[in-house]
């Protein structure tokens, strides 16, 4: 038997297209063991067909401590187990904790907030234009945007951000100790927990505030359920929409002509149309969502047994050419919306609206604001994140 | 075109009302989704397909 690859896999020369091995396995064995870091061999998903159908499959878990689940580093396997949130969890669990927040993430309500991300986007801008160039675009731009707006909505102090990027960054990163990303987990835990106690006393008009008085004060949760909560919002909030504007940036700029068909644009349908396809083609969550199997069950042919793990590449079926022709094109007039850059099933992100809408205001308002926005360095220096379960770039030198 | 939707499984992901906002919306509530018209327009037809296909909780069924 020959021994099955290892997972996951290093990217070829175009930084936005996935592992070209992924595409030979999605051809030739959909459905493939692979290996990872600790020796485990769970199985590999990667049609499109078969993706949805394992994140919808009820025989199929979410929950990181049952035994044979296939977590993505040693340091997130030990943070896991150490504070759980619902995410990974299953139903009725993981239904009781997103319902909680369900309302906050309502279509309309984040519509409500649009104005306020316009007039976040268009300060960043300012001052990006009247301080030095070249500029770092994720520190001074990429990062702050979804940053501060997370902030306003949970109730964070925005002051205290060097705090929680530093340990966010901890919690994502595959190549940390067990050790360290515990001491980063219960460093952001106590502050969050310290956070919701003084909101339960004094509440503002915030998602954190909320939960306090409902489900902190009633003893609904406790103290450190409701920071497990905080602290998925809070990172899951930031790091992904940073890894977005910024990495979309370079995949507009190594694109001029798609860049064209969006700068001169105010129609928001067609920037509606380019977040998703620039989702798709980025598919940033880039090493799959874990799930394990806990029944026997088959799918694309293959016979998954009870306790196996199951990774479903959402980034392999976002380039599969029975759901996208020619998917290896940035195509922003495409119609991409079934794309799983979100993923799919109960599970399916949360907070998709809010990163529609920044992404949507960011899209539409800095290159039109800056046409002449450059990268001050070759794309073939730019450090991408290969280190991190969120991919894009470490920084981003541009100059316009 | 006939819809059903199953508020029970619905996990309130909003994307029904992005794809045919004349036909779903979400509670103010709680985000779950509410049925506009259950006998949509021809021309709303295909956008209620495509709600009913990215429904990441398959909670949108349609009978023709
Ligand atoms: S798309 Fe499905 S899960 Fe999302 S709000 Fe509509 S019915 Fe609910």
């Amino acid at each position: 038997m020959t021994e099955a690859p290892s997972f996951p896999m290093t990217r070829g020369r175009c930084p936005f297209d996935p592992p070209p091995e992924l595409g030979r396995i999605r051809a030739d064995e959909p459905v493939a063991r692979v290996r990872l870091w600790d020796g485990s061999e769970p199985w590999l998903v990667t049609r499109y067909e078969d993706v949805r159908a394992v994140l919808t499959d009820p025989r199929i878990s979410a929950d990181s401590d049952r035994p044979g689940y296939p977590p993505p580093s040693p340091g997130i396997a030990a943070r896991r187990r150490q504070a759980k949130a619902f995410i990974n969890q299953d139903d009725p669990e993981h239904a009781a904790g997103r319902r909680l927040l369900t309302a906050d993430f309502v279509i309309k309500k984040i519509e409500r907030l649009r104005p306020r991300i316009q007039q976040i986007v268009d300060q960043l801008i300012d001052d990006l234009l009247a301080g030095p160039k070249p500029a770092d675009l994720v520190g001074a731009f990429a990062l702050p945007v979804p940053s501060l707006v997370i902030c306003e909505l949970l109730g964070v102090p925005y002051a205290d951000r060097a705090f929680f990027h530093r340990t966010s960054k901890t919690l994502i990163s595959r190549d940390v100790t067990p050790e360290q990303a515990v001491a980063a987990t219960e460093e952001l835990l106590g502050y969050l927990g310290d956070l919701v106690e003084k909101k339960a006393a004094d509440p503002g008009d915030d998602v954190l505030s909320r939960l306090a008085v409902e489900q902190l004060r009633t003893g609904k949760l406790t103290r450190r359920e409701l920071a497990a909560m905080g602290q998925l919002l809070l990172v899951a909030g930031h790091e992904t929409t940073a890894n977005m504007i910024a990495l979309g940036t370079v995949a507009l700029l190594e694109n001029p002509a798609q860049l064209a068909g969006i700068r001169g644009t105010d129609d928001p349908a067609l920037l509606a149309n380019a977040v998703e396809e620039l989702l798709r083609y980025l598919t940033i969550v880039h090493l799959g969502r874990r799930r394990v199997a806990t029944e026997d069950l088959e799918i694309g042919g293959q016979l998954i047994r009870k306790g196996e793990g199951v990774i479903a590449a959402t980034d392999a079926a976002n380039r599969d050419d029975t759901a996208f022709p020619a998917p290896d094109e940035l195509d922003l007039r495409r119609k991409a919306r079934h794309h799983l850059a979100f993923g799919y099933g109960v599970h399916q992100c949360l907070g998709q609206p809010l990163a529609r809408v920044e992404l949507q205001v960011v899209y539409g308002t800095l290159y039109r604001r800056v046409p002449t926005l450059a990268l001050a360095v070759p794309v073939e220096q730019l450090n991408f994140k290969h280190d991190m379960v969120v991919y894009g770039v470490h920084e981003l030198p541009v100059t316009w | 075109m006939k819809v059903v939707v199953d508020q029970d499984t619905c996990v309130a992901s909003g994307q029904c009302v992005l794809a045919a906002a004349d036909v779903f919306d979400q509670r103010d509530e709680d985000g779950i989704v509410v049925l506009l018209d259950e006998n949509p327009p021809a021309r709303l037809a295909e956008d209620v397909r495509q709600a009913a296909a990215i429904c990441p909780a398959l909670a949108i069924r349609i009978e023709e």
